[in-house]
């Protein structure tokens, strides 16, 4: 052999192993077979992965609960806009949980006043009011994708006061670009659709605005049906993203041999349903009309608010924190005592 | 004789370089003083030149030149001119077709017409070289059965870029020209129709591709074989039989029940790889035209089976009332 051929062969070697090693899983891969039998419905995991994520989602205990003081929270503490008619020993309660869900590190200071924790001068204690809020309607109106098992604080927080997965309008569409094809976000590199190059601002339009997801047409033959080949791409690209987040196949909601048809679907295809409608609710009116009341540093590239996504809650795992419910402890937090008390405060502008 | 059984050739043989056959008529000589490449010897002819280029060769090189300078140059700046993410994300990078908004109409050329252009330049391009491949194989004396499978390829090639799209009625509907972009749009293309492996051409091309790689080893492997008795010279032996082809005959009637002549398995594997791109091409044709949901028509055709329902039954939310939006 001679020397350029030791060389080339010395770099294919070096290139076949960084793609094996690199991008492959180390075996065995368990399949879980979810459909009838010989028409690929299952779910494939990775062991090693399923343990570290296991490790990074588990629920914390909750507090111990409180005897009532039999005063409502309302006649004790002044300045309270919600879950006024809450017992005051478990407003106390709940508000030490928050802190450990929320900002442990931290503490109380990050939303109060230490000097007046009436005071509603730090623009957090504003949002984390609205987010109270937010977590009742999440839990009263939207048993749908919830159910029983419900959110609190820390399904998104998870002891870091901005939560970890959350999304801003991508700025690239307005960039300049001369005579060269405008700047799309479209074919980039992108964690958030799974490293595909499919479009990656398809929360905005999706999660954000209400676009329509559904392109398949529904007759065999041509009936006028327009949706485009890019339209499917849009869609693709909203689906990929809630397979990441859920760490799931495309088959855990839909039959692959025909995508669109409900008939054939998996029952978590509904649940999933409720739940991209839950986050254009959660987004559009509580978290976009938040945007003025966040300081510039909590903004994104183009001064929009942070928005949250099917990431934010489920953290890669199929339910958030393997479905442990930690609202059946904190039961204020589910629905009616906060949204008796909403009505009278309307959304911030 | 046992080097030729390695996929190396590991002999090579060094003379002066081939000349070439003495070309006839107005054909301009080959130009250029011959080289070797030990490397290129290593898979195949270790001589490279003289060249012919032409004036449909120069003009094929130049559109195709143009065409890779406006889809590299749009991918470039794509990432702000950044070499370095430039070769990072290259296979994220992509020219887009027009938004489908334009229909056929021509777009500013930040909206897809650069894209126009590229495909302009490409097949142009494509068709010249077809062009040439044609007239180089008459020139030779040779038959033109390259230049009808290059055709082939060239046909669904044509019917994603352009017939097709303007049956449709708008640019928005090819494909793009970029690493994975290509590949996303293929399985946005099956998304949007309803599961394209329920194409009967797209099945058809699966078979005649799958076929194609089957007929190809098989082949190689047979010559290989025999070439100890001379099967690699495989226009004599079609023609002459000799020990090579009566023993590759019989090993395929001992474990095929039937076997192919040294004339015939190259009809079939020429078939095979030109019916792979041709069925191909009107699958894709009867795509969104004729056809709008492929699983729905194999249903309505009795393709595609019924399977047991295992999973409660799930309406469509969509279609209850009060159903958000």
């Amino acid at each position: 052999m001679n020397f350029a051929l030791k060389i080339a062969l010395g770099l294919a070697v070096v290139a076949g192993a960084a793609v094996t090693f690199g991008t492959f899983e180390l075996p065995p891969a368990k399949q879980v077979q979810t459909g009838y039998r010989g028409v690929a419905m299952g779910q494939i995991f990775h062991p090693a992965t399923i343990a570290k994520q296991q490790a990074l989602n588990q629920s914390p205990a909750a507090d111990d609960p409180q005897d009532p003081s039999g005063q409502k929270s309302s006649e004790v503490y002044q300045n309270v806009q919600v879950l006024k008619d809450l017992d005051s020993n478990e407003f106390l309660r709940l508000m030490n949980s928050m802190t450990e869900w929320v900002s442990p590190e931290q503490g109380c200071a990050y939303c109060h006043n230490q000097e007046n924790l009436a005071d509603d001068s730090l623009y957090t204690k504003v949002v984390a009011r609205r987010m109270l809020q937010m977590v009742a309607n999440i839990n009263g109106a939207w048993k749908t994708h919830v159910g029983a098992t419900g959110v609190t604080c820390y399904t998104c927080h998870r002891g870091n006061p901005v939560p970890q997965n959350i999304w801003f309008n991508d700025p690239r569409p307005t960039e300049p670009h001369g005579l060269s094809q405008e700047k799309l976000a479209k074919n980039v590199a992108s964690k958030l659709i799974g490293s595909t190059s499919l479009p990656s601002d398809v929360l905005a339009d999706f999660l954000d605005k209400k676009d329509e997801i559904r392109v398949n047409s529904t007759t065999a033959l041509p009936t006028g049906d327009r949706h485009s080949i890019k339209q499917a791409e849009w869609t693709y690209g909203l689906m990929i993203h809630l397979s990441e987040s859920l760490g799931v196949n495309c088959t855990y909601c839909h039959n692959s041999r025909s995508f669109y048809d409900w008939d054939q679907s998996p029952p978590q295809r509904a649940t999933a349903w409720y739940g991209i409608r839950m986050v254009r609710d959660l987004n559009t009116n509580y978290l976009d009309p938040l945007a003025g009341t966040f300081p510039h540093n909590r903004l994104g590239p183009t001064g929009d608010g942070p928005k949250l996504d099917c990431a934010t809650c489920h953290n890669g795992v199929y339910k958030p924190l393997y479905g442990v419910s930690l609202l059946k402890d904190y039961p204020e937090l589910a629905g009616p005592l906060i949204q008796a008390s909403a009505a009278e405060m309307p959304p911030k502008p | 004789m046992i080097g030729y059984q390695n996929i190396f050739t590991q002999v090579q043989v060094h003379g002066t370089a081939y000349p070439g056959v003495p070309m006839t008529g107005k054909n301009d000589p080959r130009f250029g003083k011959p080289l070797f490449v030990h490397l290129f010897g290593m898979i195949g002819d270790a001589q490279v030149g003289p060249i012919y280029l032409g004036w449909l060769g120069v003009a094929s090189l130049l559109c195709g030149f143009i065409a890779f300078e406006i889809i590299g140059l749009n991918m470039w700046a794509s990432v702000g001119w950044d070499p370095i993410q430039f070769v990072r994300q290259l296979p994220w990078l992509a020219l887009e077709p027009p938004p489908p908004s334009y229909g056929l109409h021509l777009p500013p050329l930040d909206q897809g017409g650069w894209w126009l252009m590229a495909g302009f330049f490409l097949t142009a391009a494509i068709l010249l070289w077809w062009t040439r491949m044609y007239r180089r194989a008459r020139a030779l004396g040779m038959g033109t059965h390259v230049a009808w499978a290059f055709a082939s390829a060239i046909w669904l090639y044509l019917v994603l870029g352009f017939i097709r799209p303007l049956l449709m009625g708008s640019w928005g509907e090819a494909v793009p020209f970029g690493i994975f972009p290509h590949l996303d749009w293929t399985a946005a293309l099956s998304l949007r129709y309803g599961n394209l492996f329920y194409n009967p051409f797209h099945m058809l091309s699966i078979v005649f591709l799958y076929g194609s790689t089957l007929l190809f080893a098989m082949h190689g492997a047979t010559i290989l074989a025999v070439s100890r008795f001379g099967g690699e010279r495989e226009i004599e032996q079609a023609v002459d039989r000799g020990t090579a082809a009566e023993r590759a005959a019989i090993f395929w009637r001992w474990t095929m029940g039937f076997n192919a002549t040294f004339e015939s398995i190259h009809r079939w594997a020429w078939w095979f790889a030109v019916l792979c791109t041709f069925a191909g091409g009107i699958g894709i044709l009867l795509t969104g035209t004729v056809v709008d949901n492929w699983y729905l028509w194999a249903v309505k055709h009795g393709v595609a089976p019924a399977y047991p329902h295992v999973y409660p039954i799930t309406i469509d939310p969509a279609t209850l009332p009060g159903a958000p939006k």
